[in-house]
């Protein structure tokens, strides 16, 4: 793990007056979590680790500060970063970044429930495996079981720019292919409108997915409108559908599938199924990925004249005509 | 129409742009050709300022189906607002969908000032199709 790098190049960074704050994790308050840790003395930067569960996006925390800040990124949070340099949030020369080549985090979700009633004390990873251990037992799981959805189908796991590197670039497989939203799509209107009415009905609009999103940065976010006022107290049944539509569209091109929201769920919906059809859909419609250079525009600030257009009623009906008249 | 299940009738939402489509429902009235009575029309400046907000909530608020209709590409008043507005509506049609959705409650078209059948046409077909579906009860807000 690599803690101990990322200690010392902090320190160095805050002694040399680099930044004037230095972004990470810290442990969290409850097991297999970690929190941002807001650094500002080099004398404190022992707080700060690098374990399976960094899985908040701390870029979240560059916005809206007046300082020269220093952040410790993983592939995903740092394109997070790129969509604000695009976005003309914050500067490229404001932020220090010390980039982490990622192997994918872990997800709390499915080690408690493999754990089931069982308290588990300590985990270890070694290589490709996850060795769960408590009173009386020890168990060992493959580590891509136990990955998140989003570092399971994660395409750039090294930092795309970065100031100072931790460690060596790791293998990335550029082509992987999101299988299970592969297998959603295959399936009929019926079932996938069971399936996601199943999830929508466990949210409690807690908007916890929408407080740990990086791009979900508005001042006055529409679930705290009053006019519209979109939804109920306690929800009703499309309110959620609503939310989680409305919320995806709104990452639409921006997303960099960080997997936060779904990290922060406190019920685990999947909710990156959703900004991840939407992901790719825009690869394959518009031959684009967010957060992988300052000069790219989000693909919903431009347009092509050959954008594709299929789905647009009067073509349909036009083709119709033409079939029927030939 | 209304709450009687026998004498059900889909409601419609059509959001029309202001110089192609809006101009298509006028010319459509003044031939004095006929559409739909389960179509209301909500014109706006130009189909790239709609949101996908604004479908939702009209579908929240008992909207059975929504079209959204504006100039083709490159008869954009706004030059490029329809071609900002194809992307959009395109991986929004895409997800909704996705979600488990009605494939033809959500329609988006290009129909020009002159193209009156193809306007009534149009109407006609999300009509149809809307009933055919049957009411949306899902999305329906309990409260207005």
């Amino acid at each position: 793990m690599p803690t101990e790098a990322i200690r010392s190049i902090a320190t160095k960074a805050l002694e040399e007056k680099r930044v004037d704050l230095v972004i990470g994790f810290t442990p969290g308050t409850s097991p297999l979590t970690t929190q941002p840790a807001l650094i500002e003395e080099s004398s404190a930067t022992g707080k700060l680790i690098w374990n399976d569960f960094c899985v908040s996006n701390p870029a979240k925390h560059l916005l809206r500060r007046d300082k020269k800040i220093g952040i410790i990124a993983n592939g995903c949070t740092l394109r997070s970063i790129v969509v604000f340099i695009v976005e003309n949030q914050i500067k490229r020369e404001d932020v220090y970044i010390i980039g982490v080549p990622c192997q994918g985090m872990l997800d709390r979700h499915k080690i408690k429930a493999l754990a089931g009633k069982k308290k588990i004390k300590d985990i270890r990873t070694e290589s490709d495996k996850v060795i769960l251990s408590g009173d009386a037992f020890t168990k060992e799981y493959p580590r891509r079981e136990l990955l998140r959805q989003s570092c399971l189908y994660c395409r750039h796991k090294n930092p795309v720019i970065y100031d100072i590197l931790v460690g060596e670039l790791t293998d990335e497989d550029k082509k992987t292919a999101d299988q299970d939203i592969e297998v959603l799509e295959a399936q009929s209107a019926e079932e996938r409108s069971e399936y996601f009415r199943t999830l929508f009905a466990q949210c409690k609009l807690c908007y916890a997915c929408r407080n740990a999103c990086p791009v979900c940065y508005c001042p006055t976010c529409f679930t705290d409108r009053t006019d519209p006022k979109w939804f109920d107290k306690p929800p009703a049944s499309g309110d959620a559908f609503t939310f989680h539509l409305l919320r995806a569209m709104h990452c639409a091109g921006r997303c960099t599938d960080c997997g936060a929201c779904e990290s922060a769920c406190p019920v685990g919906i999947p909710i990156t199924k959703l900004t991840r059809k939407l992901n790719k859909d825009i690869r394959t419609l518009y031959n684009f990925e967010a957060g992988l250079s300052i000069e790219t525009p989000s693909p919903l600030s431009v347009y092509d004249l050959e954008d594709p257009q299929d789905f647009i009623l009067t073509e349909e009906l036009k083709k119709k005509a033409k079939t029927s008249a030939s | 129409m209304g709450k009687k299940s026998q004498g059900w009738e889909p409601k419609v939402i059509a959001f029309l742009c202001n110089w192609c489509s809006y101009a298509a429902a006028d010319l459509a009235g003044v031939k004095r050709l006929k559409y739909p009575q389960n179509v209301r029309i909500v014109r706006v400046p130009c189909i790239g300022s709609v949101s996908p907000y604004f479908i939702l909530y009209a579908l929240r608020q008992g909207a059975d189906a929504v079209i959204v209709s504006g100039c083709a590409p490159g008869d954009c008043h706004y030059r490029s607002g329809n071609l900002y507005a194809r992307r959009r509506f395109q991986l929004f049609k895409n997800l909704f969908n996705f979600m488990g959705m009605e494939e033809d409650r959500l329609h988006f078209a290009w129909i020009s000032a002159a193209e009156a059948e193809l306007f009534v046409k149009t109407m006609q077909e999300v009509t149809d199709r809307a009933r055919t579906l049957g009411p949306l009860t899902y999305l329906k807000k309990s409260r207005p």
